[in-house]
This record gives structure tokens, C-alpha cells and sequence, in this order.
């Protein structure tokens, strides 16, 4: 390999071909490139390479350290299963996004400045909307364009901080900034946008299940972990994390439980799982900076793993609402029990990839004695449960018959898909090599008796509470809905405020226009009266008058003269 | 779409009965997990856990929790559809 290549730039730089090569050898080819992504990590050696000085400040294109290198991994991995589970698909546009897009992503991980960052955070915004656009359809074209407006900005915003910053500090490192001041918060909120802050979170249930088939499960990787790799480089320890992660476990719970879309109910889960990360970036001690890093890890691939799993169904069905499914079981038992594993990964059940990161997490959290966070972080875990655990798998796959008969999902599709579940088992079951690529020595034994035993009570009496409000027939029914959140303001309100603001603009202006034409009228009236054809000052006299008033003139000069 | 798909009961062989459809399946599965409960519950006398807080020491502390977490979380969903749910098409019109 190419000595100091970043890894990234395989894969950007690779999807310039794709148009151009034939159907089985293009797929021979998209197979390769994250392969050879990988073999080019695993050739590098720890340090800074690829530097180069640009008017006075040094760019750093490859910082290999133990952070990058694990999200660099994981990013690598994904985008090889991606690949498996679009390969019958024959869309070139697609799958060059999907690459540049993933390789800017990996890029990212391995700059060491915050400009190249900034370079590679914008390239993953455009790249990544095509993913949208691809459904070719209206509703994603405008979900696209709402996505794109926001992630575009989020990189404005990474810029201006970026510029104040290296004004105050002449400093362009991407390392531990802190949050300090006006340049790092402004550095701190585009990290936010794209981690999917309470408030500056719905682009993600907004455009995410408006994606392909692929082009979700492709997103789900990325963008947000991207984020949090960022703010555990340049944010760890900063406490208000902690409350900000508290709140994103939180609110997506409530709202995964009446969503009817199953992909929108896993972006919430999406934005639920992030929320234990950033505590963990939060809080910052070595156990949950590992505890947000290897739940991004493993995250990552059960995340992947349950919007293949929907993505299949889609792909079978043509629809992923609740209330249409049901059932499919029947049809569709590979993707039903890859789709279990997922949904036992993401809940945390021990053997599975979830236990092994999130009860690192917790512990940090609680050894720190964040008990009301704490506490928080378990109930967010019942609800976890509720959607990602439950709810996907048993309206999808079971409840009632909906009816719908269809073949299994393509052979590409389950393969990718049985990876990514054999991972989930593995790294749950043996999560030792996980544990030895992450930064901080921790000695860490997840599977104690109090460990399992917690959260299994915590599980099976929450799964029983599943079970008692199905049998009781208290559990709402799903319903063809869509329900508000932030995205209101600017879909709504906001054209609403301006169509107000228009109409009485318009309103304003004819008041001001009339009463001056009114006027201009009544000065025009005026001018005619007196001197139009019948005003005074515009009479003509006749010649004899004349000749009269002459000779009265003239009478007058000759009287004065004598007198 | 070339999915194969039908929404009609055909009648063909992937419509025969599935061990998973038998009535008494739901009955099986609610009291399989409730004496799984009981179970973990009950281990909860036997074995003495190592806590990081003193409340998690106490009885059924994480059983109780995950129940009325997970019953309080579905069923806030009643009063949550009431203030957000909009018809489908809210945002097209």
C-alpha cells in the first residue's frame, strides 16, 4: 500500500470509477475498496503523517491514534456490510454517494486539524443527501433539501468557530478544546447538530426514512457517530454533555412509542442510543469515554443491523408502517430472527453486543455518582426495550396477520445482514478484542452475577409489562399518523409566519398605497380647479376687453400726469 | 418491485397453519415469561448483588423499576398522541 494514504481517500477516490464499470466486476470492486481500506489501516503506524503547511497553518491528513483507529475500524467494517446488502441493487449514483460519503466519514476520523475536518464534515453532508435523493421521488427530494440546508450549516457554523478559534489561539489542532468560549461553542453546537442535540435533532427523523432501502441503513452509520467521535476528541469531560445525553435518551423514547413508521421509530432509537454515548463523553473518566466509544462500536452495527432488517421488509413490502404489517414471519424468518438479534443487541440482553458497552457506560456514570442521570439511563434503557427491543420486531414480524405473503429477503441482503448479527453475538459473547482496542486501560468484567442478574430483572419484568398491557388490550393500537416535533417550526409555523407577514405586508402596502394616491388626487383635483380649462387662473380675455383696459390704463397715466 | 408479493390468503403451502399460530400460543409465551419472573425475582432473596448505589440493593429494586418504567412509557403514549398526532398527510396539504 501507499505509504501515509489515508484510508478514507481509498474509498473517496474509488467511487470516481464506479459509473463506469460493468455489473459484476463493479460489484467485485465496491467489495474491494473497504478491504483495502482496512488493509491500509492496519499497515499504518501510530502517529501524524500526511502533513502539509498551508499559509502558515499545518494540515494533518492522517493522525493514526487509538480513537481514530477503533472508529476507523468500525466506519471501515460498516461500510464493507453496507456494500453486501446493495449489491442487487444496480443504482451507480447510490453507491459512488455511498462511498464518498463513507470515506469522508473515515477521513474525518483520522485528520488532526480542525480545517481538513471541516473539509471532510461538508463532504459528508453532500455526499450523503443523494442517499435521500435516490428514492427519486418528491418527499425526498424536499426531505433532502431540509437535510441538506441543516447539515450544510452545521459545517458554516464548525467554520466560523474554527476562524475565532484560530484568531485567539493561532491553534488549528483538533485535539481537547473545551468549552471555553464563543469559538469552541460555536465548534461545540455544529457538533451538536450533526449528534442530534435535543432541538437540533429531527433532520434525522425527517429525511433518514425518506432514504432508499440502502441509503438509511448506509446513514445510520455515519453522520451521528462521526459527531461523537468529534466531541469525545475535542469535548470529553465537559459536563453539560451529561445533561444533554440524559435529555436525548429520553424524549425519543416517548415518541418511538406512537410513531407508526418502524424506520422513523428506529431513528429515534437512533437519537435514544446516542444520548448514553454523550453522557459517557460527559462524564469523561476512562471507563465511560469507553463506555461511549465501544457502545458507538457496537452500535453501530446493530443500529445498521435493524435498518436492514426494515430495509428488507421495505425492499418485499413496499411499506414499514406498523399498522400495515404483521405477521411476516412467515415469509420473511431470516430477516425475523436477524432482526431478533438486533433488537436483543440494542436492548442490552447479556450474550448480545449491547450488554457488554452499555453496562461500561453505566458504570461510568455511576461510579462518578451521577445518580439522577443514572437513573435516567436505566429508565431510557426500559424504553429502549419498548421500541427497538419489542416493538420493531413484534409489529413487524408477528401481532396480527397482516396478510402479506412475500419471498425472503435477496441473498445479499441476509448475508449482510447475518454478519452484522453473527457480530452482534460475537462481541457479545467475547467482547475482549473490543475492550483491547479502546483508549484507556480499563480492567472491566461485564458478565458478573450482579451484572446479569440486574439487568435481566430489569428486562424480562419490563418484557412482562409488554405482555400484560397486549393481553389486557391496553397497548395503543398502531395508527397511519404523523406526529409533530421540531420539524413543525420550520415546516409550519415558519412558512405560516411568513405567509402572515406577506399578507400583511400587502395589506400595509395597499393602505399606503391608496391613501397616497388619494391624495395625490386630491392635489391633482386642486391644481385642475384653478388652473384646468375652468379655473380662474387659467381664463383667457377677449381683444376688446383688452383694448379697454388699455385705454382705462392709458386714461389713468393721462389724469395722474396733470394732477 | 419484483417481490413475489400478495396480499391475499391463496391458499397456497406457505399459508398451512404455523406451530407459532396455535391458539394457545400467546397463553404459553405470557405464562413462560411470568415464571421466568418469578425466577429472577426469587433470586433476588438467594443472592446478595454488589451495588454502586444502596438502593439497588433493595428487593425486586430493577424488577419493579423495568415494569412500571416500560407500563408507564407505553401508556404515556395516550395523552403524547392527543398533543402531536396529526393525520398522515399533514404535512402534504
Amino acid at each position: 500500500m501507499i505509504a501515509d494514504l489515508p484510508p478514507g481517500l481509498i474509498l473517496i477516490l474509488g467511487a470516481i470509477l464506479v459509473p463506469f464499470l460493468p455489473g459484476r466486476l463493479r460489484q467485485l470492486y465496491l467489495l474491494a475498496l473497504p478491504v483495502l481500506g482496512g488493509l491500509q489501516l492496519y499497515g499504518l503506524e501510530h502517529g501524524s503523517f500526511a502533513q502539509t503547511q498551508i499559509f502558515g497553518y499545518q494540515l494533518t491528513l492522517l493522525r493514526v491514534d487509538a480513537l481514530s483507529v477503533v472508529f476507523g475500524t468500525i466506519f471501515l467494517i460498516t461500510a464493507f456490510l453496507n456494500v453486501i446488502y446493495g449489491l442487487h441493487q444496480r443504482d451507480a449514483m447510490q453507491e459512488a454517494a455511498a462511498l464518498v460519503y463513507s470515506g469522508a466519514a473515515i477521513g474525518a476520523v483520522f485528520v488532526g486539524d480542525l480545517i481538513s475536518l471541516f473539509v471532510f464534515w461538508e463532504l459528508t453532508a453532500i455526499s450523503s443527501v443523494f442517499l435521500i435523493w435516490a428514492s427519486r421521488n418528491e418527499r425526498a427530494y424536499r426531505a433532502g433539501m431540509r437535510y441538506l440546508i441543516i447539515q450544510v450549516g452545521s459545517g458554516v457554523i464548525l467554520l466560523a468557530g474554527v476562524i475565532l478559534h484560530a484568531q485567539a489561539t493561532g491553534s488549528i489542532a483538533f485535539d481537547r478544546l473545551g468549552l471555553t468560549n464563543l469559538a469552541t461553542a460555536l465548534i461545540f453546537i455544529a457538533f451538536g447538530i450533526k449528534c442530534a442535540f435535543p432541538f437540533l435533532h429531527n433532520w434525522m427523523q425527517d429525511a433518514y426514512p425518506e432514504a432508499t432501502v440502502v441509503g438509511t441503513v448506509v446513514l445510520s452509520a455515519f453522520t451521528t457517530k462521526l459527531a461523537i467521535y468529534a466531541l469525545a476528541r475535542a469535548f470529553p469531560g465537559t459536563e453539560i454533555l451529561i445533561y444533554i445525553g440524559v435529555i436525548m435518551t429520553v424524549f425519543p423514547v416517548f415518541f418511538a412509542v406512537i410513531e407508526n413508521d418502524l424506520r422513523r421509530v428506529l431513528a429515534f432509537s437512533l437519537n435514544n442510543q446516542l444520548g448514553f454515548m454523550v453522557v459517557g463523553i460527559g462524564v469523561g473518566t476512562p471507563v465511560a469515554l469507553n463506555g461511549a466509544i465501544s457502545h458507538a462500536f457496537v452500535h453501530i452495527i446493530y443500529k445498521a443491523l435493524l435498518f436492514m432488517s426494515m430495509g428488507a421488509v421495505l425492499h418485499r413490502v413496499g411499506t414499514v408502517k406498523a399498522s400495515e404489517l404483521g405477521g411476516l414471519f412467515r415469509s420473511m424468518p431470516l430477516t425475523a430472527v436477524f432482526c431478533m438479534v438486533g433488537a436483543a443487541s440494542i436492548s442490552a440482553f447479556p450474550l448480545f453486543s449491547g450488554f457488554v458497552t452499555k453496562s461500561l457506560t453505566l458504570t461510568g456514570v455511576a461510579e462518578a455518582g451521577y445518580v439522577i442521570s443514572w437513573l435516567v439511563l436505566v429508565f431510557a434503557s426500559a424504553g429502549v426495550l419498548e421500541h427497538s427491543g419489542i416493538k420493531i420486531p413484534y409489529f413487524a414480524f408477528f401481532a396480527h396477520d397482516s396478510g402479506l405473503r412475500c419471498r425472503e429477503a435477496p441473498a445479499n441482503m441476509l448475508i449482510a445482514m447475518g454478519l452484522a448479527a453473527f457480530l452482534c453475538i460475537f462481541l457479545g459473547v467475547y467482547p475482549e478484542p473490543l475492550y483491547a482496542m479502546l483508549p484507556y486501560q480499563v480492567d472491566y468484567e461485564p458478565y458478573t452475577t450482579s451484572h446479569v442478574l440486574s439487568q435481566l430483572q430489569l428486562l424480562f419484568f419490563a418484557m412482562l409489562a409488554f405482555a400484560v398491557l397486549i393481553r389486557t388490550g391496553l397497548y395503543p393500537a398502531e395508527r397511519p399518523s404523523t406526529n409533530l416535533n421540531t420539524d413543525w417550526i420550520y415546516r409550519k409555523a415558519a412558512p405560516a409566519l411568513i405567509a402572515w407577514a406577506m399578507t400583511v405586508g400587502a395589506a400595509l402596502r395597499d393602505g399606503v398605497v391608496t391613501r397616497a394616491r388619494r391624495r395625490l388626487e386630491r392635489a391633482l383635483a386642486q391644481i385642475a380647479r384653478h388652473h384646468g380649462p375652468e379655473g380662474v387662473l387659467a381664463r383667457t380675455l377677449s381683444t376688446g376687453n383688452t383694448v379697454l383696459w388699455v385705454a382705462v390704463l392709458l386714461a389713468a397715466m393721462l389724469l395722474l400726469n396733470y394732477v | 418491485m419484483d417481490n413475489g408479493l400478495k396480499t391475499e390468503d391463496t391458499g397456497g403451502p406457505k399459508d398451512e397453519p404455523h406451530w407459532l399460530d396455535g391458539k394457545r400460543t400467546g397463553k404459553r409465551v405470557f405464562w413462560g415469561l411470568a415464571a421466568l419472573c418469578a425466577a429472577l425475582g426469587l433470586a433476588d432473596f438467594l443472592y446478595r448483588r454488589h451495588v454502586i448505589f444502596d438502593f439497588e440493593d433493595f428487593p425486586l429494586a430493577y424488577a419493579i423499576f423495568g415494569f412500571v418504567c416500560f407500563f408507564g412509557i407505553v401508556l404515556s403514549g395516550y395523552p403524547l398522541r392527543k398533543l402531536v398526532m396529526r393525520d398522515e398527510d399533514y404535512y402534504d396539504r
